[in-house]
């Protein structure tokens, strides 16, 4: 899960590194006030997205006015497809220096790392590619973590000014305990500012959190920004369901997320046949394919307008096919008249006889079995591009 | 021969007690497995009944392995002890331990990493099916029904795609095939699979198949280029994925140019594998290869 700056920030805090809360608002009024308050200030779109700058949705404001006159722009605003419900307002300090520092998952290294530059700031993959040599890459062993000593060979590996290095090593262990602490993936500071007075503090953050640590962090939910999504994949999430949803007209129930991502591709070579179809979703049931599960699933696809016809593609590995027959069949009594569009069923493997056999004798006007899933594939395109 | 895992393979199970667990191994046991017990603490010195089997429960990695000479462990414990279960086997020296749990702390995985470095077990998975060596063993969730013996080591992030690209080459079979999962950290990787088919006697052609999302693939690529002989066939799920979005698996997540379908089939084919665009047509490049 992606954290929003205003979030970032708040477990920067919790977990003592250096940071300004400000105040987050949703709309235009409530941004002067805290503009009143806090005197200059920056207005910052709040969105899970980077170049949220470039994108205009970052401006000063001298006054309470101009807070007000920006937040009206940015509220609303689409950042990379994403709408823009809520500005954060921060006190303007403008920094000396600006620098970048981050931990994160190295996957090929199956480790983590730190990355740190002094030259950095919000340029820094620019940096990155003109002078490597400035973006330091320190590895981090995920036994040994980050200590006293390792957070000092980091801060003058990464050659901070001497006259900040107490602070840059507080800052990294405070850095790391958000990490670790918090089952993150990615923990970014950028920029990491020097300001007036020689004070090193985070004026932006970023945070991805582990969804599979989730048990273990009960105040996760608080983090949760549901209006954001799409309400097709809020009620799809609502219902436990692993969805996403995709611009197109052939809906995709399946079973493990490899299947059903193989299955968008061959839907969409299929589709090159029919008009140009595409794939409306993905949706990966898992292995416990029953009646209601099965039932969930079709709902939501239904409810996406674009769909004109669902392809269920289930190989029967763990789970056996006549379950997942009867899961079908439970599901078209459960729905009754709201299932409205063509379902091509494709079952192999486990139980596979069992299961064709309970589809042939529910002989349902809307189902159409296919054997193969090239051919089952081609058969939903094809109805969803009549 | 085969890879990693044969019928002299004596197996057990960690967390045999619970529903997955007892379930999965009444599994292994129909494909042939020789598992020769399973491990809770709290249920030390009792049995429990599987598939016709009477099978103890030791309370340690350690006893078991003491008592039975097992020499494999397939890990099916909840999420939140699965780290601890993992210790606990590389303490005890396991061969290989099979992590099959699914949603595991990706920084568990990584200390568990940590913690093997140097020492001789070798860890698969987590989030993943298993091995299969058909007529031999199962250590996982691989259905034994879906393929017999044969030519063939197949290795894959995805489990349902594993079992998909069995059935398509059904009438070849595999000596081995390994789900090494899809989540951000595995203990073994395509190139460690790699390496063991290449020098796998029984193995005549591998197939590979990645999933968006890192850059394992290329890395794979790479290695091909410079140690494997045999011939590869590759298949790459996620073509036709929007960037940005995750499908499921933590692996599973494209951003940017690099990690992507197009990305991974290049670099293949940049090394002479032969790159399927669907799974049916993978297992045709698989067939001309084999002369079928």
């Amino acid at each position: 899960m992606d954290l929003m700056e205003f979030q970032a920030k708040e477990l920067f805090a919790k977990h003592g590194v250096k940071t300004t809360l400000g105040v987050v608002v949703t709309t235009p009024e409530e941004a002067r006030d805290a503009a009143e308050r806090i005197g200059p200030c920056v207005v910052k779109a709040q969105v899970k997205a980077g170049g949220r700058g470039k994108a205009g949705g970052v401006k000063l404001a001298k006054t309470p006015e101009e807070a007000f006159e920006h937040a009206g722009n940015i509220l609303g605003m689409e950042i990379k497809g994403l709408r823009v419900n809520r500005v954060l307002v921060t006190p303007a300090t403008p920094p000396v220096e600006e620098y970048y520092f981050s931990f994160l998952l190295d996957r090929a290294n199956r480790q983590y790392l730190c990355i740190a530059s002094v030259e950095g700031g919000v340029e820094i993959e620019e940096v990155a590619k003109t002078n490597p040599d400035a973006v330091k890459q320190i590895p981090v062993d995920p036994g040994t973590g980050v200590d006293a000593d390792k957070a000092r060979a980091i801060v003058a590996e990464a050659a901070f000014p001497a006259e900040l290095a107490d602070q840059a090593v507080a800052m990294v262990q405070a850095l790391w305990a958000v990490f670790v602490e918090e089952d993150a993936t990615l923990v970014e500071v950028n920029p990491l500012a020097r300001l007036e007075g020689d004070v090193l503090e985070a004026l932006d953050g970023k945070v991805s959190l582990d969804a599979n640590a989730e048990f273990r962090h009960a105040d996760r939910a608080a983090f949760e920004v549901t209006e954001e999504t799409d309400p097709l994949e809020a009620e799809a999430k609502a219902k436990g369901l692993n969805y996403v949803k995709l611009d197109g007209q052939v809906g995709i129930i399946g079973n493990g997320a490899g299947l059903v991502m193989s299955t968008l591709d061959v839907v969409a070579y299929a589709g090159e046949r029919h008009g140009g179809v595409k794939p409306a979703n993905f949706l990966d049931i898992g292995g416990g394919a029953n009646a209601q599960v099965m039932a969930d699933g079709l709902d939501v696809i239904l409810g996406d307008q674009q769909v004109k016809a669902v392809f269920v593609n289930v190989f029967g590995g763990i789970t056996s096919c006549d379950e997942v027959a009867n899961g079908i069949k439970g599901a078209l009594e459960i729905l009754g008249d709201q299932a409205t569009k063509p379902l091509v069923v494709r079952l192999d493997g486990n139980n596979v006889e069992k299961g064709r056999a309970i589809l042939d004798e529910l002989n349902h006007p809307l189902v159409t079995q296919v054997d193969t899933m090239d051919g089952a594939a081609d058969k939903a395109a094809e109805l969803a591009g009549a | 021969m085969s890879i990693y895992l044969n019928k002299v393979s004596k197996i057990i199970v960690q967390g045999m007690t619970g529903g997955m667990g007892s379930k999965h191994t009444t599994l292994m046991l129909d494909a042939g497995s020789n598992i020769v017990g399973g491990v809770n603490a709290r249920k030390a010195g009792t049995s429990i009944e599987l598939g016709g089997q009477d099978l103890p429960v030791f309370g340690s990695v350690k006893e078991a392995m003491t008592e039975t000479g097992a020499d494999v462990s397939v890990v099916f414990v909840p999420p939140a002890f699965t780290k601890d279960a993992c210790l606990e086997a590389i303490d005890a020296g396991i061969g290989l331990l099979v992590v099959i749990t699914e949603g595991v702390p990706v920084q568990d995985t990584a200390e568990v990493w940590s913690y093997l470095s140097g020492k001789q077990t070798r860890m698969i998975g987590p989030n993943c099916p298993g091995v299969i060596t058909p007529g031999e063993s199962l250590a996982g969730i691989t259905p034994h029904t879906i393929a017999g013996k044969g030519p063939i080591g197949l290795v894959s992030k995805s489990g349902t795609l594993t079992y998909q690209m069995m059935y398509e080459l059904k009438d070849f079979g595999f000596s081995t095939a390994i789900g090494i999962g899809g989540d951000p950290i595995v203990g073994t990787t395509h190139i460690d699979a790699l390496e063991a088919f290449e020098a796998d006697s029984d193995t005549e052609a591998i197939v590979m198949i990645g999933e968006i999302g890192g850059d394992a693939e290329e890395r794979a690529a790479a290695y091909i280029k410079d140690h494997v002989t045999k011939p590869v066939v590759g298949y790459v799920a996620g073509f036709t994925a929007p960037e940005g979005k995750t499908m499921g698996h933590a692996g599973a997540i494209v951003s940017g140019s690099s990690g992507t379908a197009a990305a991974k089939k290049e670099a293949l084919e940049a090394v002479g594998v032969k790159v399927g665009k669907t799974p049916s047509e993978t297992a045709d490049l698989m067939r001309k290869i084999l002369g079928g």
